[in-house]
């Protein structure tokens, strides 16, 4: 990939200019506003979260990729109100986030589905608890199983459901609430390469034709250019923002423009943002050896 | 057909053939060493059960001696010339074989008790359950709740659980005397003997239960709206009901041991007072029988209530 010539990643096409102009326009949904966060630990604190500032316009797809623990889950976690920022606030629609609220829901990685209700009744769930009549839950249950393609399984348990069927379920639980903004957490994480795929066009699919706005983490590079139109990049210890880079590739998006220069382009970046060059990665570590075999079995 | 899995395989589940034949012989293997030891005459058989006295002025028919003394009493008969005793080797009394078992089993149903005003063999168990059903309903009335709120709020289990746990390390035996004296020597003392024992015990084990359930349950809960309120209702409580069930079950065989001591208590009652009674007119086989009984009822509630179960919880239903 180095010596490929490649475009810049902050090279734009007209059309690709055109849209940011236009996301630009639109009302701001999210603004996290100097976050901070800090975890006492036995031997001194841990800084979790330094400083991040962003804004999340109305449709968006915002992707945040990172390292391991560089504080992914806990900026997700206080902008769901789980948790409590140290610093910094977070307001939706300018009023100040104060605890968990069904105006963002979220999508863990683990499947959080409750085990002890069918498929429409955990899609009801958020329904019954914000006090909607069982017909109407039950009426908008059954259309958000068809918008997922379960129609088959309203009345299965989830233990009866593979992995991406389940991240299906919680997709349509949390937007059954009509969310002003939905939060995902590694969603895809412990999907096989093939469904994760399908996941991710599945998720286009429902953001081009339900009205909300998305901020997705991951730690996938491939899956972060493909889906976000921003990707905020987190370093670690301290968690800052390192940069928000626009995703020059156009949309409607494919599979067929993993290999196109842009897609390439903002990869790389990516890639030197995540791995930075200066740690030398290829270099041998210092191993024993523990093998007989010689150099020529190589 | 991929390799046969053998039977000892670490973790896996064994085929339901399997699973019966071994369940058949948990039952058939201790009653077969119980029919060994009991129809073998080589194997054990301490003592001699004289058909024919012969010259030991001591000894009578049907009675029964120990091995030694009848080979001293017969060696000193020889030597005196007088004729030998007689007798078959048997087992003390107080094992009786699986047959005498089976038929006091069947008899004790039938026979009417010594003294006329003494309950029926059905009546003492009739009676004991109740005891047990009173005791164990009203600990779960409170304990099954304050065992939730223990373990949904740190406030509570900071205040409760300490002293439940102290109480908990006192036998519940030890309260019978304290229970006759508030509460009289009728049943009411006995089913607060089983309140005590299963109580405080329950309150730890189900605010133990409540804490292991999964807490991203309680988040996702929380994103879509739940308030604490509906969280208990509607996340806590349908998430460990079939724990808490299978909590419940295993606290209903504690009951059953608490029973044995609460019955002796007071008045004394229900099946250990047949026991007790039994064992004085060494009727060793209606002791066994009864004992017995404790444990198909014991066996079969369970059995019941697990099938039960399996209709009551669907989601937990694997493969
Ligand atoms: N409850 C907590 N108490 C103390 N430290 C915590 C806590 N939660 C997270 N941390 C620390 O904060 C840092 C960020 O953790 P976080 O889980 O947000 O990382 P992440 O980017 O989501 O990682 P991953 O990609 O592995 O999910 C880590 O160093 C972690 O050890
Ligand atoms: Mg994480």
């Amino acid at each position: 990939m180095d010596n490929l010539n490649l475009p810049s990643y902050l090279e734009q096409e007209p059309d690709v200019k055109a849209r940011f102009e236009k996301i630009r326009q639109r009302p701001v949904v999210l603004e996290v506003q100097h976050l901070g966060k800090i975890f006492p630990g036995a031997d001194g604190d841990i800084v979790a979260l330094h400083d991040i500032l962003f804004n999340i316009h109305r449709r968006e797809f915002i992707c945040v990729i990172g390292a391991s623990g560089c504080g992914k889950s806990t900026l997700i976690r206080i902008l769901a109100g789980l948790d409590y920022p140290t610093s910094g606030q977070v307001l939706l629609d300018n009023q100040e986030v104060k605890g968990p609220s069904p105006d963002r829901g979220m999508v863990f990685q683990g499947y959080t589905l409750f085990p002890w209700l069918t498929i429409k009744k955990n899609i009801m769930f958020g329904l019954k608890m914000t006090n909607h009549g069982y017909n109407y839950a039950e009426e908008q249950a059954l259309q958000w199983i068809d918008l997922v393609g379960l129609s088959n399984f309203a009345n299965a348990y989830p233990h009866e459901l593979s992995g991406g069927m389940k991240q299906r379920v919680a997709i349509a639980r949390a937007l059954a609430n009509r969310p002003r903004i939905l939060l995902m957490d590694e969603p895809f994480g412990a999907l096989d390469a093939q469904t994760r795929s399908q996941m991710q066009a599945y998720l286009l699919q429902i953001w081009r034709n339900v009205n909300i706005t998305i901020l997705f983490i991951t730690h996938d590079l491939d899956e972060a250019v493909y889906l976000a139109d921003r990707i905020v990049v987190l370093g670690a210890h301290p968690g800052h923002i390192q940069e928000i880079i626009e995703v020059s590739v156009p949309r409607p998006r494919n599979p067929d423009q993993f290999l196109t220069p842009q897609f390439l382009a903002t990869k790389k970046r990516l890639e030197e943002l995540i791995h930075p060059p200066e740690k030398n990665r290829h270099e041998d570590l210092p191993m024993i050896r523990l093998t007989q075999l010689g150099d020529e079995v190589i | 057909m991929n390799a046969r899995k053998h039977w000892f395989a670490i973790r896996e589940d064994l085929s339901g053939q399997r699973s019966w034949l071994l369940g058949l012989c948990s039952f058939l293997l201790p009653l077969g060493i119980w029919s060994l030891v009991s129809y073998t005459p080589w194997i054990w058989h301490p003592m001699v059960h004289i058909s024919d006295p012969g010259g030991v002025a001591y000894f009578q028919k049907d009675m029964l001696v120990e091995r030694e003394i009848f080979n001293k009493e017969n060696a000193f008969m020889r030597e005196e010339g007088k004729s030998e005793a007689r007798g078959k080797p048997a087992n003390p009394i107080y094992l009786p074989a699986p047959h005498q078992v089976v038929q006091a089993f069947i008899t004790a149903f039938q026979t009417a008790p010594i003294r006329r005003n003494d309950p029926w063999l059905h009546q003492s168990i009739l009676h004991s359950i109740t005891v047990i059903f009173y005791g164990f309903t009203l600990s779960a009335i409170f304990g099954v709740p304050l065992g939730i709120i223990c373990g949904t709020f740190a406030f509570f289990t900071r205040i409760i659980e300490p002293f439940v746990d102290f109480i908990r390390y006192m036998p519940a035996p030890a309260f019978g005397a304290l229970m006759v004296a508030f509460l009289g020597i009728a049943d009411a003392p006995k089913v607060a003997i089983i309140f005590i024992g299963t109580f405080f015990q329950m309150v730890l084990v189900v605010s133990n239960t409540t804490r292991l359930l999964d807490k991203s349950l309680l988040e996702a809960a929380q994103t879509l709206g739940a308030t604490s309120k509906k969280l208990i209702f509607h996340v806590i409580v349908p998430g460990i009901l079939p724990n808490l069930y299978r909590d419940m079950r295993i606290l209903l065989g504690w009951a059953w041991t608490y029973l044995i001591v609460a019955e002796l208590i007071g008045a004394s009652s229900g099946i250990s007072w047949f026991i007790n009674q039994q064992a004085k007119y060494r009727n060793y086989d209606n002791v066994f029988a009864a004992i017995v009984m404790i444990g198909i009822i014991g066996l079969t509630t369970d059995q019941i209530l697990r099938f039960i179960g399996h209709y009551l919880f669907p989601w937990e239903r694997r493969n």
